[in-house]
């Protein structure tokens, strides 16, 4: 097992309440994390603060060690910009901009600089959306608006967009939660294909999800981690009496 | 009877009204247990709406219809012969003395006036009469009616329902009618002065002199584009130079940028400059910026600048737009979901790409939409054009120059001692109307392009 990503004692405050208490999880480079638990647990949050997306909120704060590759990002010298590049993140609703489905996936490596001229460019574009499985459904028409295609379309651009900046990490926030049962067995399949290229963290209200795509769980339970393990140990053989509830249905 | 009479026997009718019918509800509870649609008091209000309501609408058309059937009757003493035929001197004389039969004249310019008097106060209280005493047996008996209805079934509370739903119509169809009223005066007075001046002349002539009007060709002297193009130069361009950028910026800022304990100041302070009077940014532009602007003109080497010139009006201008632009700006901004700034910021865009590459596009509709609607009011504006701006309608590209603008032009028309149908005044109807249909156009199109863009996010 190689370590991709690791957390320490992990805690964050928004504003006085705490969010998370002394959380530490290690993500691996060629597995599926999944983090279940019931709603309002902080699965969201924790994953949040890989990519210090908790940035974004202004009474956040985030304390304890978290290591990319053994580097600190929260370290001062560590550029929000370059880690964001490094760990991609996709969203629980589709979020594709209101710009043609081209620019959407070209948006990455235009900002970042990645495509040395408009073959180049394309080229990105092509691979990201055939990795993300879309290409045959939307190479005739890469110059229509990425917010008219449907909404499993919509969430698998996002995921093309994610990977065309070529990161290490993909983090996905509950990305089927919006999406019909044929969508997600899409995006399912999806993940399946992309493990092992990308190290993949996915935080998911839907146990059989967590079963069916990841290798690894993580179980959350007000703010703490309950318990962290083989998934298949999790499901079958829970070591802690709240996992088990939890995952036999009593509460969440 | 006097008004105020009238007025509260009509009240006291309806508080009779109440009063009887709340009783004779109450009744009925006493006789049974059964449960009720209507509560007394739905009872005692519906009765006391169909005392006042009627008899009040009566009243409110009797005062519009009764001031000509008095005069009609007036016509018809033998003295109202001598009157003078129709027109301006008759209607004077009428006026006189129907101001003297009302004790408001001091004595009379015209002596057929003084002898109309009594006959005009004859007609006149004749008339009250007639209408405070229809009002009272309407109000009288349109409550009886009612006060029949007070039976155990029936539905008072959803009559109610209906006559409140009523009045709020009747309440919001009153801005709406009173819309239509300006359009149609200012129509009227507009198709008076195209008689006398061509369309074509108004709409197309660049020569504005209306001091000096030939009454050969009146349409020489009234050509209005330079007025026109005054208008835009002050408003949409120079203005906006100034408001679009600094309303946008502040708009992103506060949205963006600013920690939620700044916005909390900072917001309610941009939107009090809206609320500064407009005659107080007047002050300014002719006391302050308009000095400031020449000096400045003449240090870099324009020694022929304008104390009165275009930039400093639309520079003030654009200053009172700039709350307006940033608050329209930051709606649409806001309106831009989380989710979308997100994703870019995840993506490792910075905020300032951020903003620029996918919250302003996705605002920009809104945005522009927000820029229509200053406009519109910008050239609308009265007060800062009246103090700082130039009279002289000169069409030039100088921002150092005299500028002029429609609303500064219309002032100057209506406050001259000229008659009231001359070419001159009229002008000044002309260029209202023609003023309203382009801010109502800008409006219209400023609005259907802000819906669009809601309805696309929500």
């Amino acid at each position: 097992m190689t370590i991709k990503m690791s957390a320490k004692n992990v805690n964050v405050f928004y504003g006085t309440k705490q969010a998370i208490t002394d959380v530490s999880i290690d993500v691996d480079q060629d597995e599926v994390t999944a983090f279940i638990g019931p709603s309002g647990c902080g699965k969201s949050t924790f994953l949040r603060t890989l990519n210090r997306m908790n940035d974004t909120v202004a009474s956040a704060k985030v304390t304890g060690d978290i290591r990319l590759d053994g580097e600190d990002i929260y370290a001062p010298s560590m550029d929000v910009v370059q880690l964001r590049a490094r760990v991609g993140m996709v969203f629980q609703k589709p979020n594709p901009f209101p710009k043609s489905i081209f620019e959407n996936v070209a948006y990455g490596p235009r900002i970042h600089g990645l495509a040395a001229n408009k073959t180049d460019l394309a080229e990105v574009v092509e691979k990201s959306l055939k990795r993300a499985g879309l290409w045959e459904e939307v190479k005739d028409r890469l110059s229509e608006s990425g917010t008219a295609l449907s909404g499993g379309q919509q969430q698998r651009l996002c995921i093309a967009r994610a990977i065309a900046v070529d990161p290490e990490v993909i983090l996905m926030d509950e990305p089927c939660s919006a999406l019909d049962p044929i969508a997600t067995a899409r995006i399912e399949e999806l993940i399946h294909e992309l493990k092992g290229r990308y190290a993949i963290v996915i935080v998911t209200h839907n146990m059989q999800q967590a079963a069916r795509v990841s290798q690894r769980t993580a179980f959350f339970h007000l703010g703490t981690l309950v318990e962290y393990g083989n998934t298949s140990d999790i499901f079958t053989n829970p070591r802690q009496e709240r996992t088990k509830d939890y995952i036999t249905g009593r509460y969440g | 009877m006097s008004g105020l009479t009238l007025l509260f026997l009509i009240i006291g009718l309806g508080l009779i009204g109440w009063l009887s019918a709340r009783v004779r509800a109450v009744s009925f509870r006493r006789q049974t247990s059964a449960r009720f649609g209507s509560l007394p008091s739905h009872h005692a209000t519906h009765v006391a709406m169909w005392t006042v309501l009627p008899a009040a609408l009566f009243i409110a058309i009797w005062s519009f219809t009764s001031p000509a059937l008095v005069t009609d009757l007036v016509l018809t003493n033998p003295a109202a012969q001598e009157l003078p035929p129709k027109g301006f001197e008759r209607a004077a004389v009428l006026s006189e003395a129907r101001n003297l039969a009302e004790g408001r004249g001091y004595g009379a310019f015209h002596p057929l006036a003084e002898t109309l008097a009594p006959a005009y106060a004859a007609a006149q209280s004749r008339y009250d009469w007639i209408g405070s005493a229809a009002a009272l047996l309407l109000a009288f008996a349109c409550g009886a009616w009612a006060y029949t209805r007070v039976r155990a079934d029936y539905r008072a509370r959803s009559k109610i329902e209906r006559v409140v739903m009523l009045l709020l119509l009747a309440a919001s169809l009153i801005a709406i009618l009173t819309t239509v009223g300006i359009v149609a005066s200012l129509l009227f007075e507009s198709a008076r002065f195209f008689r006398i001046v061509p369309i074509t002349d108004f709409l197309f002539g660049t020569h504005w002199s209306p001091q000096v009007i030939s009454a050969k060709d009146p349409g020489a002297s009234l050509g209005a584009v330079p007025l026109f193009w005054g208008t835009f130069f002050i408003g949409a361009v120079i203005a906006m130079i100034v408001a679009i950028p600094f309303g946008l910026m502040s708009a992103i800022y506060l949205t963006q940028y600013a920690a939620p304990r700044v916005r909390r100041w900072m917001k309610p302070i941009l939107e009090m400059l809206a609320g500064v009077p407009t005659v107080v940014y007047g002050y300014f532009a002719a006391l302050t910026v308009a000095p400031a602007v020449r000096d400045f003109a003449v240090w870099i080497g324009v020694s022929w600048a304008s104390s009165e010139s275009a930039l400093a009006a639309g520079l003030v201008m654009g200053v009172m737009i700039i709350p307006f632009v940033s608050s329209m700006a930051d709606d649409s901004i806001a309106a831009v979901p989380a989710s979308m700034r997100d994703g870019s910021l995840a993506m490792g865009a910075t905020s300032s790409e951020t903003i620029r590459k996918v919250v302003l596009p996705a605002a920009l509709p809104g945005v522009v939409g927000g820029v229509l609607l200053a406009i519109s009011r910008a050239i609308g504006e009265t007060m800062i054009v009246v103090m700082a701006a130039s009279g002289v309608a000169t069409m030039t590209l100088n921002p150092f120059a005299s500028a002029t603008t429609v609303t500064k032009q219309i002032v100057d028309l209506l406050t001259g001692e000229a008659e009231f149908d001359s070419p001159k005044t009229l002008a000044a109807f002309a260029l209202g109307l023609t003023l309203f249909i382009i801010t109502l156009l800008l409006n219209i199109v400023a609005l259907s392009v802000v819906k669009r863009y809601r309805e696309a996010y929500d």
